[in-house]
């Protein structure tokens, strides 16, 4: 991607348990399936690379069994890959000694977990407190950012409770506080909203969002639920059977998804949140530039058979729109200049809008949505068809589906009269 | 096949001689060394006046149950007192409370290995099996081989057989602790020693707890048995009024016995228990932060109900 150093980088990852792991690992590699070796033990995670740059939010996603549980506990050293690296930072994770991964873990890389692993027995702030107790910092001050941290994660007075007291959401918070805390580059959470009520989890995707935007912290998240990976991820990494089946964009992973599974599995997400109007939207054929005047604008209209036309400036910005009636109320007044009876009826988004915020205007108007890029200039449009084919999941990319724009109002014959009127009377002219 | 015979208690018994004979002088200090631990402790309890153990006794029972415990302490106590088998059940208390803690000694780190270590299980856990099992009164002969007669092969005896529970519950607690917590731990960096001191042990107290008061319970009935390698104490009023067919002498000793059973158990059972003062002072850092939780103003809802005062049968 880019040239900076990544924040993780993870060379072909093999985990294999069993007795004979390496034996495993190595007929993997030889081109065995998962399947042949299962009775001399489980394949967890097979030839898994991925960088992650500094700042992104990375996520792993994939069913039950997919390791990908495997995976993030390889990327911090809890289980010993049994072949591959794993390099945080500057420092690799494989292949070190115990006391070197310990130091690596203090300062480079924290964890959130699934089901909050909090310490029963130790106060909000002291499990705050405990990444940096581990790196030996002093009782006053790590209490001291720990009280800050709490602040940070909205916990306020609740600073001294013990965790049992708290709801499972505010838990979280403090596990996620924790991690925080440790102020390693890092963040790796392991299904860390999974165990959570829906609302909640929302609330907390949202404030982890707000969180990696104020501290940029690298986020390695793993998670089974695809709106989750959709509304986090920067890129997702999608997992099946202990291999990575497909690295992209939450849009690359929906339009374009890498084979039949990622496809099966994408089916059932929001699409609506997920997808951006540029993902859709497709070639405008009804545009005129405003200099090709009122009669070029009505033939597009006769042969395109639709009662309006987008408009664009020289620069190819969006002016407006031209319905087929004022057209031909110029043509048989015999004026010329489109700016006069240009309408603003047209919603505008920009590239980035999502299909939810879409469906509104598009019901609300017969007029297809125009997208702009951010000069202004007309990239697009996104007949209200294309929209509910986008939702419905049928294939966007194919462009067989027929632009759709409102049908004309007017008969063919009073167009094509028109027409010839306007040219016999401009030629008697 | 009556012609052959195999002799395993043969081989056994040439074992134990063969290991007296070698380290006789080994086994000297360790007996010269339980009997001085065990008269400090029979000294502390059999010399003051009955009354003051029995306040003592009491004032640990508030504090472990409540003021109804205390109170059957006390009853329970005077009765053994006015049975007239005061210092027979001191001696016995001295003798267990020595055992225990020789006990605790040795099987809560066996249980920590054996936790942490599956190999360390696989071979501890059928020696467990084998001193569980064989009968009690079998440990009391090679023990008065090498200590000579008198309480020191009692402390042993009981040790050995009071062991397993301790080793059991340890190991089955720190394996119970929630493993994505210990996880946590080493997801920060925290060392295997750091884990044990402020993970493992904290949280599997409760169980590790229940094990204690296993081994207490189980030395009470070993320290009756050993008795008859003349330990002294309740145990030897028992085996005499068994010699005797003294069924009066008999059930006194019997009846303090089991007083003294109950005392015990009430008392270590709330141990592993928070929610008792004396519990709360072995698990003292979590007292704090709740005393301290429970003054700070900012609490809206609390999950927590304050401990209903446990229902205590108190003794009968």
């Amino acid at each position: 991607m880019t040239l900076t150093t990544p924040a993780l980088k993870a060379e072909n990852l093999y985990k294999a348990f069993g007795r004979r792991s390496s034996d495993i690992v190595d007929k993997l590699k030889a081109g065995s399936t998962r399947a042949e070796l299962s009775s001399l033990g489980t394949a967890a995670v097979i030839d898994a690379s991925f960088d992650v740059q500094p700042g992104e939010i990375f996520v792993v996603m994939g069913l039950s069994g997919s390791g990908k549980s495997t995976l993030i506990r390889m990327l911090n050293g809890l289980l010993e890959a049994t072949s591959g690296s794993v390099t945080i930072g500057d420092s690799p994770i494989t292949g070190v000694p115990k006391a070197k991964l310990r130091d690596v873990r203090r300062q480079k890389v924290s964890m959130v977990f699934q089901h909050f692993a909090l310490l029963p027995h130790r106060s909000v702030v002291d499990n705050i407190a405990y990444g940096l107790e581990i790196q030996g910092m002093s009782k006053a001050e790590r209490t001291k950012r720990a009280r800050d941290m709490v602040t940070t994660v909205g916990l306020d007075g609740w600073a001294d409770s013990l965790p049992g007291e708290l709801s499972g959401g505010m838990q979280q918070r403090v596990g996620l506080a924790r991690a925080l805390a440790a102020d390693t580059d890092v963040l790796l959470m392991d299904e860390a909203f999974s165990a959570l009520d829906p609302l909640i989890r929302r609330e907390m995707q949202e404030q982890l969002i707000e969180l990696q935007q104020k501290l940029g912290k690298t986020i390695v998240f793993i998670t089974h639920d695809l709106n989750e990976a959709m509304f986090l991820g920067d890129r997702i990494a999608v997992m099946r059977d202990g291999r990575i089946v497909q690295i992209g964009t939450p849009e690359e992973i929906l339009t374009d998804p890498a084979n039949d599974y990622v496809a099966q599995f994408v089916q059932d997400v929001d699409r609506a949140r997920v997808l951006t109007a540029s993902s859709v939207m497709e070639h405008a054929k009804a545009v005129i530039p405003l200099s090709a005047g009122p009669r070029a604008a009505l033939r597009i209209m006769r042969d395109l058979q639709t009662s309006a036309v987008f408009v664009t400036r020289r620069d190819r910005t969006l002016a407006g729109v031209v319905r087929d009636r004022d057209v031909l109320r110029q043509v048989k007044s015999n004026q010329n200049d489109l700016e006069a009876i240009l309408r603003h009826e047209a919603t505008v988004v920009p590239t980035d809008a999502h299909l939810v915020d879409l469906v509104e205007p598009s019901v609300g108007s017969d007029l297809p949505i125009a997208v702009v890029g951010d000069d202004g200039r007309l990239l697009g449009v996104i007949p209200r068809v294309t929209l509910l084919a986008a939702l419905g999941n049928m294939s966007t990319s194919t462009g067989d589906i027929p632009v759709q724009l409102p049908p004309t109002t007017l008969t063919l014959e009073v167009i094509a009269e028109t027409l010839r009127e306007s040219t016999t009377e401009g030629a008697v002219r | 096949m009556t012609d052959f015979r195999l002799d395993l208690g043969t081989w056994v018994a040439g074992f134990i001689s063969y290991v007296t004979d070698t380290f006789g002088g080994g086994f000297d200090v360790v007996r010269a060394i339980f009997l001085a631990a065990y008269d400090v402790v029979d000294l502390l309890l059999a010399s003051p006046p009955f009354w003051v153990v029995i306040v003592v006794a009491a004032v640990l029972g508030y504090l472990a149950r409540g003021w109804k415990f205390a109170l059957g302490t006390v009853v329970g106590l005077f009765v053994i007192v006015s049975v007239d088998q005061w210092e027979n059940a001191m001696d016995t208390l001295a003798l267990v409370l020595v055992a225990s803690v020789l006990a605790i000694v040795v099987s809560i780190p066996l249980g920590i290995w054996a936790a942490t270590s599956s190999v360390a299980s696989r071979i501890i856990r059928p020696i467990l099996d084998f001193m569980q099992t064989m009968p009690a009164f079998v440990y009391l002969i090679p023990a008065l081989i090498l200590f000579r007669v008198g309480v020191v092969p009692g402390i042993v005896a009981t040790v050995i057989f009071a062991l397993a529970p301790g080793v059991r519950l340890t190991e089955l607690g720190i394996r119970g602790v929630d493993k994505e917590i210990v996880e946590a731990g080493h997801a920060f960096g925290a060392s295997r020693w750091r884990i044990l001191r402020q993970i493992q042990l904290p949280l599997a107290r409760p169980t590790i707890m229940a094990g204690v008061n296993q081994v207490i319970m189980l030395s009470l009935s070993m320290v009756v048995i050993a008795g008859m390698v003349g330990a002294g104490g309740l145990g030897a009023q028992v085996v005499a009024s068994l010699n005797r067919i003294d069924v009066a002498l008999g059930f006194e000793a019997g009846l303090s016995v089991v007083i003294l059973a109950i005392f015990l158990d009430r008392l270590t059972g709330a141990l592993g228990d928070g929610d008792t003062v004396l519990g709360r002072m072995l698990g003292a850092r979590a007292a704090r932060h709740r005393a301290t939780a429970a003054s700070a103003p900012a609490t809206p809802e609390r999950l927590e109900e304050p401990a209903p005062e446990r229902a205590d049968p108190a003794l009968v």
